[in-house]
């Protein structure tokens, strides 16, 4: 027999959907079906139930064996590198609860840290360009209900944000969208056919890097100024058909991702893309919004907003929290062999960072939190598995729209495993007395 | 330098500000700091001579590798600095009067904020030379930077006055949101240029690889730049970009290509 | 628990009528006690020569959720150079105009605030603001949901059905653990999904086809309906915009003939935000002009309205608000970067930095226009202070408003300094007030008044035994005369001591103790209705982006201390 447990939360990527229905045992302690996920999603409930899931800390010998040892080992071991360091970097945070990022911070305050979280490969370019424009936006639900003009520039929801389409932006039939697919029109942007440019509508194939110059060119088209024949790649005539499909909407949405955030012009392709935005809500209603990737990213920039001012590459050495991504980003600091010692959790910056900065993670103590083995717990001393937020314990997450949505517990995590937050929680009190603050 | 820091140093107590009416054993006192812990300026530098009463009157020579020095110059208000080597982050940021002369290289974010002063660059800038810092509107204000070499990206971001001079090339994205100032380039530059500028002169003499579509062109200018006498081509933009009108007549922003 | 008596202060009090007299005041278990029920072991704190009141009571202010995070988070240079490191018991705090969550708790605590309530909380964040309040430290603190926008009260409201509002109300407060019925330009922040806006309390909504007006009045029922501990909260429609006080009176004149039903001891039906950008005249910013007096001529008149003043400090700060619409139209006036929130079935925010120069003819003007509220205000336990913080300035400047309200001399001396004195004279009534706020005035104004107002009159807002020892010592000596206004602004800046809920929390300007506070909400009973739990279940299944057992999911660990005033509307 099964029982299944509904309005379950997937903590996989940024839509957070949370209609998921999964099935378990009679007993409650093993995950058998998902419904409703995507294949990722699924796929995360799932996969936490392989059998050869490492299920103890261990620590990497000089000989790149690796040896078992008990949960108060490895805390000690953390809060020794993490209080001796004169620079230690906390990254990662984007795959766990706001409850264990707040804990970490605890910590990261206390040793005089830099914390910093994925979007200083993702989306930190979008925040730092929020910085400096602003940012007209909405909620998904707002999209569902009254969007007629959709744009995904620079990003392929079909294959990054699986559902986010049937959910939200495409196909949904809400209260003012009452014909679905058919109340809207669709403008995908990208260098690519991808499975998400054979939806649209018009595919503007653009010219690779020249996102900011396409993008100003639609504002001069807005103001009915002259344009080059060609810009980015499209004939200007096409510009013009595009902007005038922007405004002749009555309520449009600009997606974006990493196309634009982590190609050449970064933040500005995002400032001018929110310029894009603001400017059409001259003539109707535009928003703009950040495909975020890791479930709780947007979680981890709330927290470190509220708690220190700033959303990621925060660096407390002084006491007091300063910011400026090029001197406080961990890439930055990496490369440049400015801090001596790294913890990573709930993300995998040996798969995502330049190998120039991931070798520096391997040259200093290092602790890799993840119920996984990645490429970062390759390089790392230290290996903690711990329970996956969602799954095996709940705790709140941030959507890509910042809507907060407290994550499910669904299933007990292996015998004896802790949470994220409860390991944190030995380390912190572990700091506390190093630092004479118990 | 005598003793490099095994990290990075922050050392914005060099200034003539900081050493003002202090001797040189006053001056090893001052407070650095590497990553989280704290210093004495004297653990990482030799220290000889005392300041002038005030710091207009403090002339700073600093020797030796400080490739790993940062925030060398912050907020001076007066006097002279002159650093022989290569210093790190925030070289002179958020000056705001008195000279500080680099010899060799600066690294990203020097001079930000400017408000004032002189800040000479012999060998290249990093990024940012120039810009405001993240969120701030209000850029560089005033006072001159010269580079003799190169520059990065992001030059002169949301400037709003005073004067940057590259003999060299740049990168990308200069002169982003600019209200105002005048950046003149000798070299070349691979485009971006002038996005999103409501006003504020930009000079270049050598190409531009691809222009912004919102700089359109408007005539042929004859100009004295640096001493010397030209023909520009000149465009006004960003026509995708807000504008105030003086007198009737649309204030745009201005570049300048020499033919 | 440590057991106090404050000794030989001079106690401002308005619950008991105490104006000054040299009292004790014993603290006991967390209450205010009488003298004679602590014991020998009591620790005594002198404040001899001090002044003595309740914690101060902030009903209105921005400090927690989404937006404030917003404005937090899209403005590192309001936290350059100006952070303050961990010390003792107080954790880094950081942000002039939009402090973060630590700070925010400190500040107020420092100043000898004690209870504080985020003025809109938008519900689908619910979970945000609880988050933010969490980590707020020492004082207690509640939020007003927002529900003049709201999709279910528009439909409701449209066919008169108050009794289908009010269970609507009370469902959501207890799915937000909201404290209040807040409106904030009514009809207008729904018209903004669309780009558009109601400026008068007869526009009506696009597609819902309800006025604003029908939208404040009903709401004012369903509100006396459920006998809720506050009123109707309302920011009405056409903030901001020369002339707009005449969609203030419009509003205020919504409130005749209504009359407080609750057994809060709350007697007013309406409480009018902000009222200062609320009261201008001219047609245009060359012709602006204060018309404070007709505002507030009214208010002295109806018994049954409440305000506050939202005084401007002449800083540079951050406008943040639900009604969209407005910050739209203030980022094309100054051009500074705007963000916007638009949330389904609900509102929307918006966010924009503004400066208030004394330089600026205008923004002088609405400096004079909140003075002018608080000082011809005849009831001041009718009239509070707040600065709408941070719309019109940080909280932080609470002492130099007092100041301003309490020193003629300092007035003049601001007024004479301003670039353009003689044209802000002429547009205003400032210059003519001599009238110098009493500490007693103060003390009704900034506590027993607002108490009274939110229904916790028998709580806070008082020192008469049985309340919570919320308690405050200032450095202020009531009967020295001040000899520099800047006294006052130093007194009331760092408290001497502030006691919250009976235990020790600051002493001389240091955080001593983070106390445990509590989150304040109210949980009102109804008779069941199916008909509006069938609605909401409808609108979940097919309008919302998220499923109701999620947005109903506020479990303890986002409000650890819960305290919920019960309210039974089920006869």
């Amino acid at each position: 027999m099964s029982k299944i447990v509904t309005d379950v939360i997937c903590p996989f990527c940024g839509t957070l959907c949370d209609d998921l229905e999964v099935e378990v045992t009679d007993d409650g302690k093993k995950i058998t079906d998902v419904y409703n996920a995507c294949a990722i999603g699924a796929e995360k409930f799932l996969h936490s139930q392989a059998k050869d899931r490492i299920t103890r800390p261990r620590f990497q010998q000089p000989d790149g064996t690796w040896k078992d040892a008990t949960y108060d080992e490895a805390a000690e071991y953390t809060a020794q590198i993490l209080a001796k360091a004169k620079k230690p970097l906390m990254y990662g945070w984007s795959s766990t609860s706001c409850e264990a990022q707040s804990m970490g911070h605890e910590i990261a305050e206390l040793t005089r840290a830099c914390v910093d979280n994925t979007a200083a490969v993702c989306h930190g370019t979008s925040l730092i360009a929020i910085q400096d424009i602003g940012l007209p936006s909405c909620t998904l639900g707002e999209v569902k209900n009254r969007a007629d003009r959709i744009i995904f520039w620079g990003c392929n929801p079909a294959h990054a944000h699986p559902r986010h389409m049937s959910r939200y932006s495409i196909f949904p039939r809400g209260f003012f969208t009452v014909k679905g697919q058919m109340s809207r029109k669709l403008i995908v942007v990208d260098p690519r056919v991808t499975d998400t440019a054979k939806l649209a509508d018009v595919h503007l194939q653009i010219e690779q890097g020249r996102d900011y110059e396409l993008l100003n060119a639609f504002r001069v088209a807005f103001k009915n100024e002259w344009l080059p024949d060609m810009v980015a790649g499209i004939p200007k005539e096409k510009i013009r058909e595009a902007a005038d499909m922007m405004k002749s909407g009555r309520f449009g949405i600009i997606f974006f991702g990493m196309g634009v955030t982590q190609t050449i012009s970064k933040n500005h392709n995002i400032d001018e893309a929110i310029a894009v935005t603001k400017d059409l809500n001259e003539y109707t209603k535009f928003s703009i919004m950040p495909m975020r990737g890791h479930y709780n990213v947007t979680g981890s920039g709330e927290v470190l907003g509220w708690q220190f001012g700033y959303p990621y590459s925060v660096d407390l050495t002084r006491g007091f929290p300063r910011y400026n991504p090029g001197d406080t980003s961990s890439i930055d600091l990496l490369n440049r062999g400015e801090v001596d010692a790294v913890f990573v959790i709930g993300s995998d910056p040996g798969a995502h960072f330049p190998i120039s900065a991931v070798k520096q993670i391997a040259r200093v103590p290092s602790v890799c939190i993840d119920p996984h083995i990645t490429p970062t717990s390759g390089v790392s001393k230290l290996h903690v598995p711990v329970a996956f937020v969602g799954v095996e314990t709940d705790g709140s997450a941030y959507r890509m729209d910042n809507v907060p949505i407290d994550c499910r517990k669904v299933v007990d995590p292996p015998e004896g495993m802790l949470t994220d937050e409860e390991f944190l929680t030995k380390v912190r009190d572990r700091v506390k007395q190093l630092k004479g603050r118990a | 330098m005598k003793n490099p820091p095994a990290l990075y140093l922050e050392a914005d107590t060099i200034s003539p500000d900081w050493f003002a009416g202090k001797t040189a054993a006053q001056i090893a006192e001052l407070p650095v700091y590497e990553g989280n812990t704290p210093g004495k300026l004297g653990d990482y530098f030799e220290i000889t001579g005392n300041a002038g009463p005030t710091a207009t009157d403090t002339k700073i020579v600093v020797k030796g590798d400080v490739k790993k020095i940062k925030y060398l110059g912050m907020k001076m208000s007066a006097g002279e600095l002159l650093v022989e080597g290569s210093p790190d982050q925030y070289a002179g940021a958020w000056m705001s009067g008195g000279t500080m002369l680099v010899k060799g290289d600066v690294d990203a974010f020097a001079g930000i904020g400017m408000k004032g002063g002189e800040l000479t660059i012999e060998g290249n800038a990093g990024n940012y030379l120039g810009a405001a810092y993240r969120g701030d509107w209000r850029g560089m204000a005033g006072g001159k930077i010269f580079v003799k070499g190169n520059a990065g990206s992001d030059v002169g971001m949301y400037m709003n006055g005073g004067e940057i001079v590259i003999n060299g090339n740049v990168d990308v994205h200069l002169a982003t949101h600019a209200e105002g100032g005048k950046i003149v380039i000798k070299g070349n530059s691979p485009g971006k240029m002038g996005g999103q500028m409501v006003e504020g002169d930009v000079v270049i003499f050598g190409t531009i690889d691809v222009m912004m579509p919102g700089f359109k062109y408007a005539d042929d200018v004859e100009l004295e730049v640096d001493g010397s006498k030209g023909l520009f081509t000149h465009y006004i933009g960003d026509t995708g970009e807000r504008h105030k009108k003086k007198k009737g007549q649309i204030v745009y922003g201005n570049l300048y290509q020499k033919i | 628990m440590t057991e106090y008596i404050i000794k030989n202060g001079h106690v401002f009090d308005p619950v008991q009528g105490i104006k000054g007299d040299e009292a004790d005041i014993a603290i006991k278990d967390g209450k205010i006690v009488k003298d004679s029920e602590v014991g020998k072991s009591a620790k005594v704190i002198d404040a001899k020569g001090k002044t003595v009141m309740a914690g101060a009571v902030e009903i209105h202010a921005h400090i927690a959720g989404p937006k404030v995070n917003l404005g937090r988070i899209y403005r590192p240079e309001d936290k350059l150079f100006t952070s303050t490191p961990t010390k003792g018991l107080e954790r880094t705090g950081s942000g002039n105009s939009i402090p973060s969550t630590f700070k925010t708790g400190y500040e107020y605590a420092k100043m000898g605030y004690t209870t504080a309530f985020e003025a809109a909380m938008p519900p689908l964040f619910s979970r945000h603001v609880h988050e933010e309040m969490r980590d707020t430290p020492i004082i207690d603190e509640g939020a007003y949901p927002v529900f003049g926008n709201n999709w279910f009260v528009m439909e409701y409201l449209k066919n008169k059905e108050i009794e289908n509002t009010a269970a609507y109300c009370a469902w959501l407060l207890r799915a937000t653990k909201g404290y209040a019925i807040k409106v904030v330009n009514p009809g207008g922040t729904e018209a903004w999904a669309w780009g558009l806006n109601c400026l008068s309390i007869h526009d009506p909504v696009p597609y819902f086809d309800i006025t604003p007006a029908e939208i404040i009045k009903g709401l004012i029922e369903a509100n006396e309906f459920l006998g809720l501990p506050h009123s109707m909260h309302i920011h009405p429609n056409n903030l901001g915009n020369p002339g707009c006080y005449e969609t203030t009176l419009d509003t205020l004149k919504l409130a005749e003939g209504y009359k407080a039903k609750n057994k809060f001891g709350r007697e007013q039906v309406m409480h009018l935000t902000h009222t200062q950008f609320h009261s201008y005249g001219g047609e245009n910013w060359g012709n602006f002009e204060s018309k404070s007096k007709e505002v507030i001529d009214y208010v002295n008149k109806h018994k049954n309205i409440t305000i506050d003043t939202g005084n401007v400090t002449l800083d540079e700060t951050t406008t943040m608000t639900a009604d969209g619409p407005f910050e739209h139209h203030l980022t094309g006036l100054n051009h500074l970067k705007w963000a916007n929130v638009d949330v389904e079935l609900e509102t929307a925010a918006g966010v924009v930095p503004y400066i208030y120069s004394p330089d600026i003819k205008v923004c002088a003007i609405q400096w004079s226009i909140g003075l002018e509220l608080a000082l011809m205000a005849k009831d001041p336990m009718r009239c509070f202070i707040t600065t709408d913080h941070p719309n019109a300035g940080p909280f932080t400047r609470y002492p130099r408003i007092i100041k301003w309200l309490m020193s003629a001399k300092a007035r003049e001396a601001r007024i004479n300094s301003f670039k353009n004195s003689d044209k802000v004279v002429s547009a205003t009534h400032i210059a003519g007030i001599d009238k110098e706020l009493s500490l007693y005035e103060l003390a009704q104004m900034t506590r027993a008044g607002p108490a009274k107002s939110l229904g916790l009159s028998g709580r806070v807002g008082g020192l008469k035994p049985g309340m919570d020892a919320d308690v405050v010592v200032y450095n202020f000596n009531p009967d020295i005369p001040v000899t520099d206004p800047e006294q006052i602004e130093t007194a009331f800046s760092r408290a001497a001591y502030t006691f919250k809920s009976g235990v020790e929390v600051v002493v001389n300007g240091d955080v001593v103790n983070n106390g445990n506070k509590r989150t304040l909400w109210v949980d009102a009973k109804v008779k069941d209705n199916p008909l509006v739990m069938r609605d909401i279940k409808e609108k979940f299944l097919k309008y919302y982006s998220m499923t109701q057992s999620n947005y109903e999911s506020l479990g303890h660990h986002f409000v650890p201390n819960p305290f919920a005033i019960e309210v039974d509307a089920t006869q």
